[in-house]
């Protein structure tokens, strides 16, 4: 028996959420008495997962794997989970992870609960806690199977350390026929993805223009933190529509939000309850965003914008 | 080309959540229900594919009976017929197995889906649905094209999109993207009167078991008020973020 995660590389890097993954993966092993088998594929550096607690690793190394393919990749992660024998397999909730999950869990016949945010409360009768409701509550979801397989939500568990000594293994799985080809792959270059964000800014339709986001980037340059929007401005379509936020948008698990002339209509703050802190700046001290702020400060963006970059520029300056 | 939409029937965005029964069963007082948005972007991209290339578009729900006026909804937006499998929609294996079996009997090419429903936020059924029919199958659809069995379409993923080629029959779950909300439809008068005289079939589930199920719900946690932060006091602000909630 053991417990598999799927720790993802991006260019050979693990990303931040394949740590977290280990790392919550790594406890669910404890809780069950077993130990932990993080997949790997293309990795650079397996070791890096001995420290999360990963005993052992099943590195994948194959140029044709380069591009991401949800059934390949899915058909991988089953033939690990049956060759490891694994009870309960974590993957993380990057794009990636919830393409290829529903396809893992039909292979290996696995009940799956997605947007999982703590470790299973009871092994038996198996339960886990998810999101639900677009983060205005949450289920507790049992899973009734014998393997179960976990969708970890992104910032709900963290990054632990857990140093074990551990060892690396080839694995050379069979490769399922695709039937998708990838054409290109465009990414925003130098930008934060709201995904990878620990901090994320965000504009509503109080900025009053495109023209006035120059503030906005330049704050989240600062604070090394992605830009989003609310839906109208997306609509409008004074920014794309990957930066829109909310319940019909991106979820935001950030560890700070900041919310710029937005509102807080409830289908926005559906997107972003998630984050552990929340700041906003608005003119009106009736919007309803004040209420599900941590801090706020009742102003003028146009005023009160240009002054926090400032600061912040000297904060930063004084605490390199 | 034969295209199923596939409709979750959710509350209303708007909706405050409550239980009941010990906090084991959703409150449906007061709750009006809609489309699942996404889907209703997939519909709206359905119904482009019915006009500009001949194709045809039946609306499916796994529900029962209240669910009916969610898939009169569709066909009053276009759709050309409707069907719904009659049983709880309990987990995301058990609605997938009653769509496969939905899609075998009808021989549908190009079924499209939402990428999660805004209540369960599974984001399962359509992943599961292509695996269980061995069809290809692409998420987080922001674009979709069709030619003859070819599509071409492109993926919203971390930090960007990707391009990518597959042939039909696709199982794909979209989003915004695959149309602008502008070109939403609202349903008219006409459509409406229509609708009513469309064909929305009942029919009965097969056997499967769900692999899930939920045993409770919990609201989250109150939260304490607000800190606010005088706008001449920008250093005060940093201090808290930095000092109190040490995120910076
Ligand atoms: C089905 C459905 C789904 C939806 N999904 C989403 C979603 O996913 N995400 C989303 O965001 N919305 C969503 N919405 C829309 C939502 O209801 C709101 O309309 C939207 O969030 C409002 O955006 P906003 O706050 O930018 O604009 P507004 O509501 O117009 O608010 C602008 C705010 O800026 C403030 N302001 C004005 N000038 C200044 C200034 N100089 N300085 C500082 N503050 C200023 C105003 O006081 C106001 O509070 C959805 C709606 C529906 C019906
Ligand atoms: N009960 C249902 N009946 C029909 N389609 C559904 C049902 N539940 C989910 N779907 C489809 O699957 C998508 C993803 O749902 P979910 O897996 O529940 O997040 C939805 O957007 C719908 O297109």
């Amino acid at each position: 028996m053991s417990v598999l995660v799927l720790a993802e590389t991006s260019e050979g890097k693990f990303k931040k959420v394949a740590l977290e993954a280990t790392s919550y993966a790594k406890k669910v092993a404890e809780q069950l008495g077993t130990n932990l088998v993080a997949l790997t594929i293309n990795a650079e550096d397996n070791s890096v997962l001995y420290n999360y607690g990963a005993e052992k690793v099943l590195s994948v190394k194959n140029d044709a794997l380069k591009n991401f393919d949800a059934k390949v990749y899915a058909g991988i992660v089953s033939e690990a989970a049956k060759k490891e024998n694994a009870e309960v397999v974590v993957i993380d909730s990057s794009s990636n992870g919830v393409y290829l999950a529903p396809i893992a869990a039909v292979n290996l016949e696995a009940g799956y609960a997605s947007n999982v945010v703590a470790l299973p409360e009871s092994i038996s009768p198996f339960v886990v806690k998810r999101k639900a409701f677009s983060n205005k509550a949450f289920n507790h979801t049992e899973i009734s199977t014998s393997v179960k397989l976990i969708g970890l939500a992104k910032n709900s568990f963290g990054v632990v350390e857990n140093n074990v000594s551990g060892t690396e293994e080839d694995f050379v799985p069979s490769l399922a026929d695709s039937g998708i080809s990838v054409e290109s792959v465009e990414k925003s270059t130098g930008k934060v993805s709201i995904a990878d964000a620990d901090i994320v800014v965000s504009g509503g339709r109080g900025l009053k223009g495109p023209e006035n986001w120059g503030m906005i980037e330049e704050l989240a340059d600062v604070l090394g933190a992605a830009t989003a929007c609310s839906k109208p401005v997306s609509d409008l379509g004074w920014r794309s529509h990957e930066e829109h936020v909310g319940q019909t948008g991106k979820q935001v698990a950030a560890n700070l939000y900041i919310a710029i002339g937005i509102s807080g209509a409830i289908q926005h703050l559906a997107g972003i309850n998630a984050s552990k802190v929340k700041v906003v700046i608005n003119t009106d001290p009736e919007a309803p965003f004040f209420k599900a702020a941590d801090y706020g400060i009742i102003g003028d963006a146009f005023e009160v914008v240009p002054k926090l970059i400032e600061k912040l520029k000297e904060f930063k300056a004084n605490n390199a | 080309m034969k295209i199923l939409v596939c409709i979750s029937h959710v509350p209303d965005t708007t909706s405050k959540i409550n239980f009941t029964d010990n906090d084991s069963k959703f409150d449906t007082n007061g709750i009006q229900y809609v489309i699942n948005p996404h889907d209703e972007f997939m519909l709206t991209r359905a119904m482009w594919f019915k006009e500009k290339q001949g194709a045809t578009v039946t609306v499916v729900n796994v529900g029962d009976a209240s669910t009916e006026p969610t898939l009169r909804k569709a066909l009053a937006i276009g759709a050309d017929d409707a069907i719904r499998v009659n049983a709880e929609a309990t987990d995301g294996f058990f609605v997938a197995k009653q769509l496969a079996e939905v899609v075998k009997n009808g021989g549908y090419d190009l079924v499209l889906a939402g990428r999660e429903s805004i209540d369960y936020n599974g984001g399962m059924v359509p992943g599961i649905l292509a695996s269980l029919l061995g069809f290809n199958f692409v998420n987080a659809c922001i674009g979709i094209e069709v030619e003859g069995t070819d599509a071409k379409l492109i993926r919203e993923i971390d930090g960007g999109e990707e391009t990518l080629k597959a042939s039909l029959p696709l199982v794909v779950a979209g989003q915004k993207g695959v149309v602008e909300e502008k070109d939403l439809r609202i349903p008219n008068m006409r459509g409406i009167m229509m609708a009513r005289k469309k064909p929305l079939a009942v029919v009965e589930p097969v056997d499967a078991s769900a692999m899930t199920s939920s045993q409770k719900f919990e609201k989250p946690a109150a939260k304490g008020a607000v800190k606010l932060v005088d706008a001449d006091n920008i250093d005060e602000l940093i201090n808290l973020l930095h000092n109190e909630a040490k995120v910076i």
